[in-house]
Parts: C-alpha cells; sequence; structure tokens
C-alpha cells in the first residue's frame, strides 16, 4: 500500500461523522475538514493504563484522528499478557508496556505520536495533568481511578452560581473490564458524577475471614489468601509482600499448593493466585475491544461534538447482576455453544452535590490578616455552614485538629497564625473542615469542602486556571 | 502560574451547557495558551489529598475512645493514614496489659477497611503469633458506614471476650475452650513474660 492510497481509506469513517450534519450533533457543531484538522492538533489525550484495555485505547484513538498521545503505565510486559495485549510480542517480555505499546502503534498508524510515561501515576506532576485535553482510563483498580479522578477534579472551578467552569473541566472517559463484564462512562467534572461520587458502583472485594483461612479452608482462593496473609508474615518477618514481583508471586503460589495437597482442596493455579491475590478477573480480549471502542467513541464525541455523549454509564455483563441500584443489561454474550447476541444497558447516575471530590464547596472570603482561630469561629457563624469546633485541613497538612488531645496539641500553635500564611500565601485554594452541625436539636459530625478566597491577594488568580497552577 | 495572557478571549465565549457539546474550541484555546505559559514556572508540587484521607480527618476527628484506649501517630500530624492504638482491658483475662496495633488506611477508604495488625505478642485465641487479627468488620462484614472508632471498640471487645470459635492461635483457642483455668494462667504467664509451650512472649503489663 503506498500512502495516498491509506490516507482516504483511513479517515473513511471518522468522515461520516466529522464532514457531515447530523440531528444528533451538539448545536454549535461545525462539520468540515477542519474539525478533522484541529482533533489532529488541538486534541492532547492521555490514555493511563498500558494493558488490554490500554492497548486497544491506543490503537483505536490512534485509528479515529487522535494524533497527539501519551500513555502511561508502571507494568512490565509478562507472558501471561501476551494472548490480549496484541501489541506486546514473545521478545517485549521484561519492557515497560508503555513504551513498547507507544512504539507498535506508531509503526502502525503513521502519524501518529505517542508519547510513553513507564512510571507511577502519583510520581507525575498536577502540571503533567492539566495538559491534556481528555484523559482515558484503562485500568485495573479502584485505588488508580480514584487518583486520577481527584487530579482531575482538582482542576474544576465553578462560577459564582455554583456552575463548573468550563475551560476548567477536564473531560474523562473510563473503561473497565472483568471477564464479560464491562463498563464505559463519561466522567465531566462538575456536570456528571465523578468516580467519587460513585464509588459504591464498584463491590466491595471478597475478603474471607482469617481464622476460616486458618482453620477450616475449604476453596482454593482460601488456600491462596492463608499463603498471602498468613504464612507469608510467618516466614517473611517484616518483609513486605509485593504482587508485583514474580518471585514472591511464585512463593505464594507453592505454599497454596502445599496448603491444598493438605486438606485435598483442587484447583490452585499460578493464574488463579495472581487473580486471587490482585483481586482481578482474568481478562477477555473481546470484552476489552468492546469496551475500548465504546471509550474512544466517547472521547471522540466529547472532542468534536459529533454527538451526545454517552449520559452517562454504559455495562455488559454476561449475567444479570445486582448491585445496589445499578440496572444492569443482560448480555447472553458467549454462552456454551457461542455468540447469541450482545445487549449493553446505559444508566444515568447524578453527582453528589455535596462530594468532597467534585463539589464546589462553600466559598469563604476573607482577609489576609485573618488568623487559623478566628477563621474557625467564623465557620460558626457562617451561615451556609454553622460549623462548630471545626478541625482544618489543607492539601493533606493538618492545620488544627480539635481531637484527639495528641494532635489537638501538635497543631494548637497554629491558631494564632494568619491563615493565609499558614496555606503558603496562596490567593485562591480548597481547605476541607470537619466540625459538628446542629440540626433539628441532634448534633452531628460533618465533613465539608470550603473554598477559601483572600481579598486582595492576587488580581490574576481567577483566571489562569487552563495554565495549570 | 502564568501571568501573560489575555483573559478575555476565555471570558467573551458564551456560557455552554457541557453536555453533549464539542469541547474542541476549548481545547485550542488551551492549546495556545499552554504554548504561551510554557516558559512560566509550573508552581509548586502539590500533593492529591485522596478520598480517604478526608474521610479518616473525619473519622479522626469524631473518635470516642474508652479512657484504657489511646492513639498517637508515630508520621506527626500529617500522616493520619498510619497510626498506633494501644488498648488496657480494664476487664478480664488481660486486664493489667496494653497491647499495640497499627493501622494502615487504604486511600480508598472506607471503601477498604484499613489494615490492621496486634504488634504485641500475645497470647489469644483470634489473633495469632505475627499479630493477624480475626475481627468479622475488618474482613468480610466491613461496611463503609463503620469507622475508625467501631474497629478499635470491635479490638477492646476481643479483650474481653476472646471467642474460641474464630480461631487464629489454634492452641490457645482450644484451652480457652477445655481448660478456662489454665487458658488464665496461660495469659497471665505470657503478659508477666514467659513460655507459653514453645512460644515466649515478652512482658507487656
Ligand atoms: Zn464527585
Amino acid at each position: 500500500m503506498t500512502n495516498s492510497t491509506v490516507q482516504p481509506s483511513r479517515s473513511r469513517d471518522l468522515d461520516k461523522l466529522l464532514l457531515r450534519p447530523g440531528n444528533l450533533v451538539g448545536p454549535t457543531f461545525e462539520p468540515g475538514l477542519g474539525l478533522r484538522e484541529d482533533l489532529k492538533e488541538y486534541v492532547k489525550v492521555l490514555v493511563v493504563g498500558a494493558g488490554g484495555l490500554g492497548c486497544e485505547l491506543l490503537k483505536d484513538l490512534a485509528l479515529s484522528g487522535f494524533r497527539e498521545l501519551e500513555v502511561i503505565d508502571m507494568d512490565r510486559i509478562e507472558v501471561s499478557n501476551l494472548n490480549r495485549q496484541f501489541l506486546f510480542r514473545l521478545e517485549d517480555v521484561g519492557k515497560p508496556k508503555a513504551e513498547v505499546a507507544a512504539k507498535r502503534v506508531m509503526e502502525r498508524v503513521s502519524g501518529v505520536n505517542i508519547v510513553p510515561h513507564f512510571g507511577r501515576i502519583e510520581d507525575k506532576e498536577l502540571d503533567f495533568y492539566s495538559k491534556f485535553s481528555i484523559i482515558a482510563l484503562g485500568l485495573d483498580s479502584i485505588e488508580a481511578r480514584s487518583y486520577i479522578n481527584a487530579v482531575a477534579c482538582s482542576f474544576l472551578e465553578y462560577d459564582s452560581d455554583d456552575n463548573p467552569q468550563e475551560e476548567t473541566v477536564k473531560p474523562m472517559v473510563d473503561g473497565g473490564t472483568e471477564g464479560f463484564k464491562g463498563h464505559a462512562r463519561v466522567i465531566m467534572p462538575g456536570t456528571t458524577p465523578c468516580f467519587e461520587c460513585t464509588i459504591w458502583l464498584f463491590p466491595p472485594q471478597v475478603k474471607f475471614p482469617l481464622c476460616t483461612l486458618a482453620e477450616t479452608p475449604r476453596t482454593a482462593a482460601h488456600c491462596i489468601e492463608y499463603a498471602h496473609l498468613i504464612k507469608w508474615d510467618e516466614v517473611h518477618s517484616g518483609k513486605a509482600f509485593d504482587p508485583d514481583d514474580p518471585e514472591h508471586m511464585k512463593w505464594v503460589y507453592n505454599e497454596a499448593v502445599k496448603r491444598a495437597e493438605l486438606f485435598g482442596i483442587p484447583g490452585v493455579t499460578y493464574s488463579l493466585t495472581q487473580g486471587v491475590v490482585k483481586n482481578i478477573i482474568p481478562a477477555i480480549a473481546s470484552t476489552n475491544a468492546i469496551i475500548s471502542a465504546a471509550c474512544t467513541l466517547e472521547t471522540l464525541k466529547i472532542a468534536s461534538g459529533c454527538s451526545k455523549t454517552l449520559s452517562n454509564y454504559l455495562t455488559l455483563p454476561v449475567k444479570p447482576r445486582n448491585f445496589d441500584g445499578l440496572r444492569e443489561l443482560c448480555v447472553a454474550f458467549l454462552k456454551y455453544n457461542g455468540a447469541e447476541g450482545l445487549h449493553t444497558k446505559v444508566t444515568e447516575f447524578v453527582k453528589d452535590k455535596d462530594c468532597l471530590v467534585c463539589g464546589p464547596g462553600v466559598l469563604v472570603e476573607l482577609e489576609t490578616s485573618v488568623t487559623l482561630e478566628k477563621f474557625i469561629s467564623l465557620l460558626e457563624e457562617h451561615p451556609k455552614l454553622q460549623l462548630l469546633k471545626a478541625s482544618i485541613s489543607h492539601r493533606g497538612k493538618n492545620l488544627y485538629m480539635q481531637a484527639p488531645p495528641v494532635l489537638e496539641e501538635m497543631t494548637r500553635s497554629n491558631l494564632s497564625l494568619a491563615l493565609f500564611d499558614l496555606m503558603g500565601k496562596i490567593s485562591k485554594d480548597v481547605v476541607h473542615a470537619t466540625g459538628t452541625i446542629i440540626e433539628s436539636d441532634k448534633k452531628t459530625s460533618c465533613l465539608r469542602k470550603l473554598l477559601v478566597v483572600f481579598k486582595g491577594a492576587d488580581g490574576v488568580a481567577d483566571m489562569d486556571t487552563a495554565g495549570g497552577a | 502560574m502564568d501571568h501573560n495572557l489575555n483573559p478575555t478571549e476565555l471570558v467573551l465565549r458564551p456560557q455552554r451547557a457541557l453536555d453533549g457539546e464539542d469541547m474542541i474550541r476549548l481545547f485550542k484555546v488551551k492549546e495556545k495558551q499552554r504554548e504561551l505559559a510554557e516558559n512560566a514556572n509550573g508552581g509548586a508540587p502539590v500533593k492529591k489529598q485522596s478520598a480517604g484521607e478526608l474521610r479518616l480527618h473525619k473519622d479522626i476527628c469524631e473518635l470516642n475512645l474508652p479512657k484504657s484506649c489511646t492513639i498517637t501517630f508515630p508520621n506527626g500530624k500529617d500522616d493520619l493514614m498510619n497510626f498506633e492504638v494501644s488498648i488496657r482491658p480494664d476487664d478480664g483475662y488481660y486486664l493489667g496489659g496494653t497491647f499495640l496495633f497499627s493501622f494502615q488506611v487504604s486511600p480508598i477508604y472506607p471503601h477498604e477497611a484499613p489494615k490492621v495488625k496486634c504488634k504485641t505478642k500475645v497470647y489469644h485465641p483470634n489473633i495469632d503469633l505475627e499479630g493477624n487479627v480475626c475481627l468479622n468488620i475488618l474482613r468480610e462484614d466491613w461496611k463503609p458506614v463503620l469507622n475508625i472508632n467501631t474497629i478499635i471498640y470491635g479490638l477492646y471487645h476481643l479483650f474481653t471476650e476472646p471467642n474460641y470459635e474464630d480461631p487464629l492461635n489454634h492452641d490457645a483457642a482450644a484451652v480457652l475452650r477445655d481448660n478456662p483455668k489454665i487458658f488464665e494462667t496461660n495469659v497471665r504467664r505470657a503478659m508477666a513474660g514467659g513460655y507459653v509451650g514453645q512460644n515466649f512472649f515478652p512482658r507487656c503489663m
């Protein structure tokens, strides 16, 4: 194939969305070649995770007209990844996933530029995340999603009517798969629920009672958890178990096998060991492909306005299962004799207006001279708060703790200092306050997000949000 | 933060709803701003406070501990995620002993229960010699509505009402079930610093 024949065919399907008007397009949608070019030039997408879903996402985004991509992942390629993480080859085993994935997609899709980052998402500065137009998540852990969500929501600012300021909105498209089940969702911080608003959607991890593991194991998983949680500590006193270290995993597997033999329990395998210890269900390539396609389409819709975005949570399990309030769709997906069909279901969730992560917080305007002690007493009088005996934290630092006594003592000296100085002389920032409120004569403890603005501290602070802070 | 920009570009555009709209114009503006801002200072690195930390802040503020329990923060006032609780039972077999527990709280707390270990070696049916604790609310019965206070009370009850039906220390459980008098003697001996069977227990009274 020569380049001249590749180009028109490559954007053929995309052009049907981007070059033609339609009934479902956004009101300001302007179809045309300019839009296609703008997608290439101005939309930077970060893909978080280069595993099963991440590989699919990179490929799909690259083939959907996005040119500026970056990918971050802390893992190295393992042999067991090769069946579904199709960008990787046997000779890549041991290399960083992000680097190999970026290289392979760039080799296959001309013109696309993918910057790989081999490392932990927590080790990047906030500034790193601020430059992306959209963040696409292909992760298998709640912790990582929660972290990226907190980062994306930290860019969000609200106007005086508590409407999100659009230039501060960092859209996220989150995909997830577990076996035959999967979800795709769009998170527009400030408009849709954020990850934290609906964390209850994730079923809690199954935790077996320790005494069952120690005394009456009945399943292969019991034997694995015994080796992982009890035997490991007995033998390696003080050394922490690292689930990402293959040697550690092998040790747990071998101990689990011994335990299973002792109790006559079948079914302990290395991959089950990995699954139980890391709490992951074996991934299936086709589920990843479907979810990635949905996520990529949403990314394209957010960027171009070529259609209304998903509102806001799509699921596809193989069996119907009820979490609280989540009506899942039933998919007879791959039953014993093959495919019977596929149904998807979209559920609209609403955001928690008091969410500590994506909510606007209560505005508190102060003079720069106000001491922490005075600030705490102002919260008692504040009409929207009436928060008594508040403890205050700012960016992970506890400025004042009313209790317990040991923390009260350590933070007491801050009371006489100016809050402006304690907050590092920033003209505007979020602080969190825990205190007591009295509702119909009943005292309840309550944690609130406050947006503290210092009058006359810095004239430009309000306008420069897009530049990143 | 950058101070080089003309903010009017942002201000003059009409307010639009965010759902189902194209954001590309916005991305264009931001990208241009970013190029302008490239040379400006990137701002101080900021640690992101997790949702778990925020919720824990509330839990710690509303702790209501009995006199026999005290909490300490070995890493100082800004690390609430790792703390220790010492329990001095004022009743039962373990009267007079002091038992130290370490708590490790996850960033997705309370979606996940804290990891709790007993740092004092103890002769107890529900606590093994490595400090693993068999307490239902730490494992299978954890719910996000529970809190640190509930856990500490749960631990306290393990000392006033040790339970031979959920054994982690098999031998101790068997002795408690079959011969409470010997169990009591064993507990006193372990707490005073001594051997029970093959195992030495440092003094904790
Ligand atoms: Zn939220």
